[in-house]
């Protein structure tokens, strides 16, 4: 999947990010109500506004210590912040942003591993399906993540549910969305 | 007028009892819905985090094929699907350069400009109208009605009018003979991507949004988002392990509780696919007087 | 023939530095009907106009061009030089070749060809200039008050003082404004009430102020000196010059239920009311929106048990009009509500209360004598948390600017709190504290340092009930951005300063700009801060941007000094520079056919139908003349007049054409 992660301009990582999202993190400042609202403020390694605080100074190690945060990982991009920020600064975009770049420079967190997995093996069964394969998704997942024994209890009651399906179901050209897939990261790396 | 509709893939899998009880509440109204052809996942919670460009092409690509169809309104009744499908059409709709090199990964043109309908502004436009002559029970309890996110942020795509305290369920439920109740979770994040990789986020977020509901005296929840569903409903015991406390407050579809006052059988509607019990959602129901 | 000088500026180096101005004296002397032309590196200064007056006199000048600065700067410099020099001022005209040229463009030939160019054209008007005589007008040296606040109050006083007459018009049944609902004063904790009702009391006694209040300014026309107002006296239906003020009518009135604004709807007042018991004039009005008599027809107890018998259900609004010769607006603000933030509940909850609200509350005259109850159960709140930048400064709610008064009384609400509620606590969520003034900075530190309010540097994301506490969700930047969650039992939004609903008509019935926020826009920024862009018109207080008392009451003294000093003298001089219809010898009169095209197109209403009559009083024709007083010069009239017969003096087509010609053949 590595090679869906777009390359970004040169420059530093906040000129790189403005330059990608739009987003100008002078805007910013600095009164915390993206943090206030955060539902996860409390597991992040590095709160929301301290990584605006960062890209706004630039100072030695700041990059680094962004794309290694656990807290662009953590990002559910419910976009609390941007709803309620007064001047309008969209996190969720600079978050999307600063994951990619994470992935692109390989200083994904750690702690971050299973979350990556999970979005790896979705986009992955997306890529060979057309659609979302539950089933599929899980096991992906699973083997990723070696998180082999979660929710092995849940399977079955999904199925006798009928929440589960089996085998996938498919667009009917699967060939069509890999080629999606497939002029994107040739598109990105031009 | 053609209705296009568009599942996504839990409606087609874990949430099938959501698309299930839609068919079945527009059946009874007599409103057709018809599926975009060979539609294909919007990338949901998963592609945005990876790749921008991946983000806005699987979405577009069905936005192209409904377009090709000749749908002028689709209904999205997932939250996930709503919001990454109406940001894409927003922002290949604000930049002509970002359209041109999004139909040139998906090979097919667009013009973005369908209409695009959540599950409440379809029952609004389509239900609503012709509603009373069908409904003939009345919930008669006390509902929780719970938003999420994606309908009301990010604001250039929110489908709600009030986005920190939206009424839009609120009045469909209202409808259905409920009283809905004023909480403070209306829009709080559920953990929503985190489902499979960090259940201890989900139940700890799921938990204070199910803790509110009950402390305030909702006897069931009624949500419009598969993703809000599975994260409520299947994560119970992790939230039970979270609370220190068992909490059996039923999660309905709206779909599900609008069919119910419809008098459509619970089974019809998949109410015996969730796993937390929704018998006393059905046992409150009474007759409504003419 | 014209002998005409020309003076081309350095003006340090802002010009010279680009322009060659050498080149520009040289090539200018040689211009024709140029009789002598110089460069010099100052000519404002005194040696420069100097340079001028002897130079016009020795080479017997008729007219000058001085090329220097915009002629906003220093046209009435030069002029003044021309006419100490013996010549008419209006023989002296200015080439800007500063801002238009030195300012605006790189140095080149092409930029010294530019400025040579400029000084052609002036040449070529000055030409044709004729001599002006400055226009004399009268001045009604009385002024109108808009606004009976403090800044009002203040401007009233000091123009009364000095001796002339003052109309004092406000909207509500008293006088007073904001400050007498406020309960302390920052930073002395001085009661509100207990220094303005003095004031309040000298506006109504004093022999030289006429107030009307229930009234509003319904119509401006006129100017500088001559303005012409219409009042609109609301009806009161209570004649007061019978009431004695004694109060039995609304101790009597039925309808009790009425929210009452003075307390911001904390309480109830009768439909027959007075605002509050230190009200001037202390006499009541009938509010007819919530009155039983006048919404259901039936009632009529006030009249009945009336002693005075003033209670009067016929009466109607009134109009009266007034001539002044000066208006001070000062028609106040107006403040954002708590239902203005989704995030804070949209104002259902009861207990999130905005800062007027808290006023109400602390002041012994509130709806609690002064005790901090909460709204909703009435319960001593133990734990009160305030919010800062309510509104304010947040772009996302259109917003931008700083509130200025918040960060002080928010100190001063935590500290009153703290100085009833002794165990209370009391909580600020700031992002910057903002306390510039005289003893402002002492007074928050010795709220933070004696009376132990906890200032918390971040914003509230939102704000839930739960369990009957307000759940205040925030964090402390200054702790690394941990979340911060408070159970408060009240919280209080220093909410944003905003201008009134009617600020935006107001501003256009005056004929004054405002800005994007319809705050009133001042003359200049700094140098002209309390005038507005039409003369005669000044400003005091918040309608021109949020200030504090101190604040106000010193920009109300500034504006009363503009009228005071604009009522130092009988009359005044206007520039001429206005527009005429020609005269000629009779039978014609004029060449003006009486179309009156230029009446309908003309902003000021400065034109006026004459009839020519001979001497036998038969008319002979029907034209137009121009009001001088009322001209502001715009040539909008010119522009439409069909044959010519209206021309702008000191911009005469034909001093125009000359210009143009000018240019085209260079």
């Amino acid at each position: 999947m590595h090679e869906i992660i777009p390359q970004h301009p040169a420059g530093t990582l906040k000129s790189q990010m403005e330059e990608a999202t739009g987003v100008i993190v002078s805007h910013c400042y600095q009164c915390g109500k993206c943090t206030a609202g955060c539902p996860l403020n409390e597991e992040m390694d590095v709160r929301p506004n301290q990584i605006l605080r960062m890209l706004q100074l630039e100072l030695p190690g700041y990059e680094d210590k962004i794309l290694s945060s656990l807290s662009i990982w953590l990002c559910l991009a419910c976009d609390t912040c941007y709803s309620r920020c007064p001047q309008e600064v969209k996190l969720s975009q600079v978050m999307d942003f600063l994951r990619q770049e994470s992935i692109r420079q390989h200083k994904v967190n750690p702690k971050a591993k299973d979350i990556l997995s999970f979005h790896k093996a979705f986009l992955d069964s997306i890529k060979l399906n057309g659609k979302l394969h539950e089933v599929g998704l899980t096991i992906d997942y699973k083997l990723r993540s070696l998180n082999l024994m979660q929710d092995v209890l849940l399977a079955p009651s999904m199925m006798a549910k009928g929440k589960l399906a089996i085998f996938p179901h498919q667009v009917q050209n699967t060939k069509e969305i890999a080629k999606i897939f497939k002029r994107i990261s040739e598109g990105t790396k031009e | 007028m053609r209705i296009g509709f568009y599942p996504g893939c839990s409606l087609e899998g874990s949430s099938k009892e959501y698309s299930d009880s839609l068919f079945a509440v527009a059946e009874k109204c007599g409103i057709m819905l018809e599926e975009i052809k060979d539609w294909s996942c919007c990338g949901a919670s998963a592609a945005h985090n990876l790749n921008h460009d991946l983000a806005l092409a699987l979405p577009a690509r069905t936005l192209a094929l409904a377009e090709k169809q000749g749908f002028e309104e689709v209904v999205i009744p997932c939250a996930a699907c709503y919001s990454r499908i109406a940001g894409t059409k927003q922002e290949i709709s604000n930049n002509v350069a970002t359209r041109k090199k999004i139909e040139r990964y998906i090979d097919l043109t667009l013009e973005a400009d369908i209409k695009i309908l959540t599950v409440f502004e379809f029952l609004q436009k389509y239900i609503f109208p012709v509603a009373d002559g069908h409904i003939v029970n009345k919930l008669n309890q006390k509902t929780a009605c719970y938003y999420g996110c994606l309908y009301s942020r990010p604001k250039e795509t929110a489908a709600l009018e009030q986005i920190e305290n939206p009424m839009e369920m609120d009045k469909v439920m209202v409808k259905a003979g409920a009283t809905p109740i004023d909480w403070a979770f209306k829009t709080e994040c559920c953990g929503a991507g985190f489902t499979m990789s960090r259940t201890d986020i989900v139940a700890k977020l799921s938990g204070k949004i199910i803790e509110d509901a009950a402390d305030r005296g909702a006897e069931s929840i009624i949500v419009a988002c598969p993703m809000c569903h599975v994260n409520l409903d299947m994560r119970r015991p992790e939230i039970k392990k979270q609370l220190n406390k068992e909490i059996n407050l039923p999660v309905l579809f709206i779909t599900q509780a609008l069919g119910l006052s419809m008098g459509i059988p619970a089974d019809q509607l998949g109410l015996n696919k969730h796993y937390v019990p929704t018998d006393k959602v059905v046992t409150c129901i009474v007759k409504k007087e003419a | 023939m014209a002998r005409i000088g020309v003076f081309i500026c350095h003006c340090g180096e802002n010009i010279s530095a680009t322009v060659d101005v050498a080149k520009v004296a040289e090539k200018a002397g040689k211009l024709s009907g140029v009789a002598y032309s110089v460069d010099y590196k100052y000519m404002c200064s005194d040696p420069g106009q100097t340079l001028i007056i002897d130079a016009i006199k020795e080479h017997k000048l008729t007219g000058i061009v001085v090329a220097s600065c915009s002629p906003r700067m220093h046209e009435g410099t030069f002029r003044k030089a021309a006419e100490k020099a013996g010549i008419n001022p209006y023989f002296c005209e200015m080439a800007n070749i500063r801002e238009q040229v030195s300012w605006v463009h790189p140095k080149s030939d092409a930029t010294t060809q530019k400025a040579l160019d400029i000084v052609r054209t002036m040449v070529e008007k000055v030409k044709k200039n004729t001599a002006l005589t400055p226009i004399k007008v009268p001045i009604t040296k009385t002024a109108l008050v808009i606004g009976g606040g403090i800044a009002g109050i203040q401007a009233a006083l000091d123009i009364a003082n000095a001796g002339h007459s003052v109309i004092m018009v406000e909207k509500k049944p008293s006088i007073g404004g904001h400050m007498s609902q406020l309960s302390e004063t920052f930073p002395t904790l001085d009661c509100s009430q207990c220094i303005l009702t003095p004031r309040m009391v000298e506006v109504a006694q004093h022999p030289n102020i006429t107030l009307y209040t229930y009234a509003e300014v319904e119509k401006v026309t006129g100017f500088v000196g001559n303005f012409e107002v219409t009042i609109r006296m609301k009806a009161k239906s209570v004649d007061h010059s019978k009431c004695t003020g004694c109060g039995t009518c609304w101790q009597k009135c039925p309808s009790k239920k009425i929210p009452d604004e003075f307390n911001e709807g904390m309480g109830f007042r009768t439909a027959i009311y007075s605002p509050f018991p230190q009200a001037v004039p202390n006499k009541p009005v009938i509010d007819r929106d919530h009155c039983n008599y006048f919404q259901k027809g039936k009632c009529g107890v006030c009249q009945k048990i009336c002693p005075a018998g003033a209670i009067d259900y016929e009466v109607q609004d009134e109009f009266l009009d007034v001539k002044v010769g000066a208006i001070i607006t000062a028609t106040g603000f107006d403040l954002k509500h708590a239902d203005f933030f989704p995030e804070y509940g949209y104002g259902q909850f009861k207990d999130v209360i905005d800062g007027m609200m808290f006023e109400r509350l602390a002041s012994a005259s509130g709806p609690t004598a002064g005790e901090i109850r909460r709204p909703s159960d009435g319960k001593i709140p133990e734990k009160i948390v305030f919010v800062a930048c309510a509104g304010s400064r947040d772009k996302a709610k259109g917003i931008e600017y700083c509130s200025k008064i918040c960060c002080m009384y928010t100190a001063k609400h935590a500290m009153l709190y703290k100085h009833k509620k002794h165990d209370g606590d009391a909580y600020v969520f700031y992002m910057d504290i903002r306390a510039a003034g005289k003893d402002y900075d002492e007074f928050v530190r010795r709220a933070i340092e004696e009376d132990d309010v906890h200032y918390i540097r971040g914003r509230v994301s939102r704000i839930y009930e739960k369990n009957g506490k307000l759940i205040v969700k925030g964090v402390d930047t200054l702790m690394n951005g941990d979340p911060v969650e408070i159970e408060a039992d009240m919280v209080v939004l220093a909410t944003a300063v905003i201008a009134n609903q009617d600020a935006e008509t107001v501003a256009q019935r005056m004929h004054i700009s405002y800005n994007k926020h319809h705050f009133f826009a001042e003359a200049h920024p700094k140098l002209r801060p309390v005038e507005t862009n039409t003369a005669g018109i000044m400003l005091a207080g918040a309608c021109q941007g949020a200030k504090d008392i101190p604040e106000t009451v010193s920009q109300a003294s500034a504006s009363a000094s503009k009228a005071i000093g604009l009522f130092s003298s009988n009359e005044m001089t206007r520039e001429p520079i206005v527009a005429v219809v020609n005269r000629q010898a009779p039978p014609n009169f004029t060449s003006c056919t009486g179309c009156m095209l230029c009446m309908e197109v003309c902003p000021y209403h400065a034109i006026e139908r004459e009839e020519m009559k001979d001497r036998t009083g038969n008319l002979i024709k029907v034209a137009v003349k121009v009001n001088a007083g009322l001209c502001q010069g715009c040539g909008t009239c010119v522009a439409m007049c069909r044959n010519k017969s209206i021309d702008l003096q000191g911009f005469s087509n034909d001093q125009m054409l000359s210009e143009v010609m000018a240019l085209l053949n260079s």
